[in-house]
């Protein structure tokens, strides 16, 4: 066939800087010495250094930190037993289960974000517990993590061969020792890559994070959200710039995992 | 059906109804229980929260009514106001819009990924899913920056003579689609890309050979082999644009306010829980009617669905 005509070029090129051009500029702006923004006025690296004389910052990084690997750990371990159980066991009710457990995927996240502030709000009221912060956040994003990672494993374990696992009961494995010596090895890489995935979603989440946290729990992107509200400050764009670099390390680092996976999954 | 009662062989192990059960239960039933109890139960209390009445210190009770609904059909108490009506109509065409700006920008694009070399083509393809892994509040608020009142776009609109000199860009509408069209044209690009990987090119060259024009091989060998790509791609994108409200938050002004935006002034500033809720439950309905939609095109293409 043909080699793409210069006009298609030109039109995807234009595209691939409209999608940079945001993540650029707040690069940029982050050694712009300007104290407010505007125009260039020189190079400094003085708004890194910045970052780590606030408490404020760090705090939340930390939060944000320990929301993700917490929430992640909980998550894989109970979306990969849902994707498990799914897609071995039946139950009555499971093809409307299977459904209702992607809600969390398909409906906005203000909406979701709402639901469970007023939800913590009514129990709050009778029981008292579920006072807003760190817990509740870890809490919603759990919930939002599930299906996500339950999807990738479920789609592991429909691909593979059930002659496997037969074998292993035929050799006297428990149902225990098949999940822990046979299956659990061959589901790991979609274990993992459903990981990564939901330690993300918690890293990018701010609307959920924004609904269900209290005074002094805040994260870096409710920090952010509250900055550019007041206006964007040099030091923000440090901050982003960091996190940026962060995202894009990560997703090369999972596009490289999966790449040396792929070999081995489809024999 | 008979069977039923019996045993069953699953996965190499002689499984009862009963034992089948249990292992569900401990299986699948802990991630069940969570997302029913954290997820599921509060959207219901949502359902039942929009008929209560909100009480002058911001407190829910009885009575019972569809005052939220009618409310927001823009039947108020001080008579007919169309500012909830149209917020509604504003987010669905937003949605809309962007599906569509989507689509037209995708589909160059993804055709030409695909048609790149092995080895260009993976960087290609990685190149669009950065973006779409960097944290959307950031490449949203960067759109500031770049349509500031002393950025280059800025100036070039002044020069053209589309805006006064030293005037931002935003809030505009035209900043909320710049925004939304950076925030969703990942989500188009990649089920399109998979759609045209498998796309059979025999039949287009058949189409031209058969002496059939760019726009007919277009219309009649390509498009109907992407359709259920493009139909991923408008599912994932048309749902979180409905609901989306930090981009017309950052972007957009008092002309631009969206379903979330309302949303969010219900359960902030405002305080008013049920009609805050009555506003979330048409959004779910907007969302679900959507995805009835595509479920039921793509039953009526033979196929599974996008889960």
């Amino acid at each position: 066939m043909k080699r793409p005509s210069w006009l298609l070029t030109l039109g995807v090129a234009l595209l691939y800087v409209f999608l940079y051009a945001p993540i650029v500029v707040v690069i940029v702006f982050s050694f712009n010495a300007a104290r407010y923004g505007g125009p260039w006025t020189g190079f400094t690296t003085a708004w890194y250094g910045r970052l780590l004389d606030s408490p404020e910052k760090l705090l939340a990084a930390r939060n944000t930190l320990v929301l993700a690997v917490v929430s992640t750990l909980f998550s894989t371990v109970l979306g990969t037993l849902l994707g498990f159980g799914l897609s071995r066991y039946r139950f009555p009710g499971q093809k409307l289960f299977s459904w209702l457990m992607y809600i969390p995927v398909v409906i906005p996240d203000i909406v979701m974000a709402v639901a469970m502030l007023m939800f913590y709000g009514l129990v709050r009221q009778t029981l008292g517990l579920f006072e807003l912060g760190l817990a509740t956040m870890i809490v919603s994003h759990v919930t939002f993590q599930i299906p996500f990672v339950a999807i990738v494993v479920r789609s592991r374990l429909v691909g593979m061969d059930p002659a496997i696992e037969e074998a292993a009961h035929d050799l006297g494995a428990n149902a225990w020792q098949t999940f822990r010596l046979v299956t659990l090895p061959m589901i790991l890489p979609a274990v993992v890559a459903g990981g990564m995935l939901a330690f993300t979603l918690s890293l990018d989440d701010f609307v959920v994070s924004f609904f269900t946290t209290g005074p002094g729990a805040n994260t870096l992107p409710i920090l952010i959200y509250a900055s550019v509200k007041r206006g964007i400050t040099p030091d923000i764009n440090a901050l982003s710039s960091l996190i940026i670099l962060a995202s894009v390390l990560g997703t090369i680092a999972m596009m490289l995992a999966e790449r040396r996976q792929e070999p081995r999954g489809t024999s | 059906m008979a069977r039923r009662a019996a045993a069953e062989v699953r996965f190499g192990e002689q499984l009862t109804p009963r034992s089948e059960l249990l292992r569900s239960a401990l299986v699948s039933g802990p991630a069940i229980a969570w997302v029913s109890l954290f997820l599921l139960i509060p959207l219901v209390a949502v359902v039942g929260m929009s008929f209560l009445t909100r009480g002058s210190y911001g407190q829910v009770g009885l009575p019972a009514t569809f005052e939220n609904y009618r409310r927001l059909a823009g039947y108020g108490l001080l008579g007919y106001d169309p500012l909830y009506p149209q917020i509604i109509l504003r987010s669905l065409l937003l949605a809309a819009g962007t599906t569509l700006v989507c689509l037209l920008a995708a589909f160059p694009l993804a055709y030409f990924i695909v048609r790149l070399p092995g080895r260009f083509k993976n960087a290609a393809l990685t190149l669009v899913v950065i973006p779409f892994w960097t944290n959307l509040l950031i490449r949203t608020y960067a759109w500031q920056i770049l349509l500031g009142p002393e950025s280059l776009l800025a100036r070039l609109a002044s020069a053209l003579g589309l805006a006064p000199a030293g005037q931002p860009l935003y809030p505009s509408t035209l900043a909320v689609y710049l925004g939304m069209l950076c925030a969703y044209l990942p989500f188009m690009v990649m089920p399109l890309y998979s759609s045209f990987e498998k796309l059979d090119w025999s039949i287009a060259e058949a189409a031209m050979d058969l002496g059939a024009g760019g726009p007919q091989v277009l219309r009649h060998a390509i498009l109907p082999q992407v359709a259920p790509g493009m139909a991923a791609g408008v599912i994932l994108v048309f749902i979180p644009a409905v609901g989306q409200f930090v981009i017309p938050d950052l972007l957009g002004g008092a002309k631009t306010v969206m379903l979330g935006n309302a949303i969010q002034q219900q359960f902030g500033a405002s305080r008013d829980w049920p009609f805050g809720s009555a506003i979330s439950f048409v959004g779910m309905a907007l969302v679900m009617l959507g995805l009835l939609l595509y479920a039921r095109s793509a039953a009526r293409r033979g196929e599974e669905g996008l889960l």
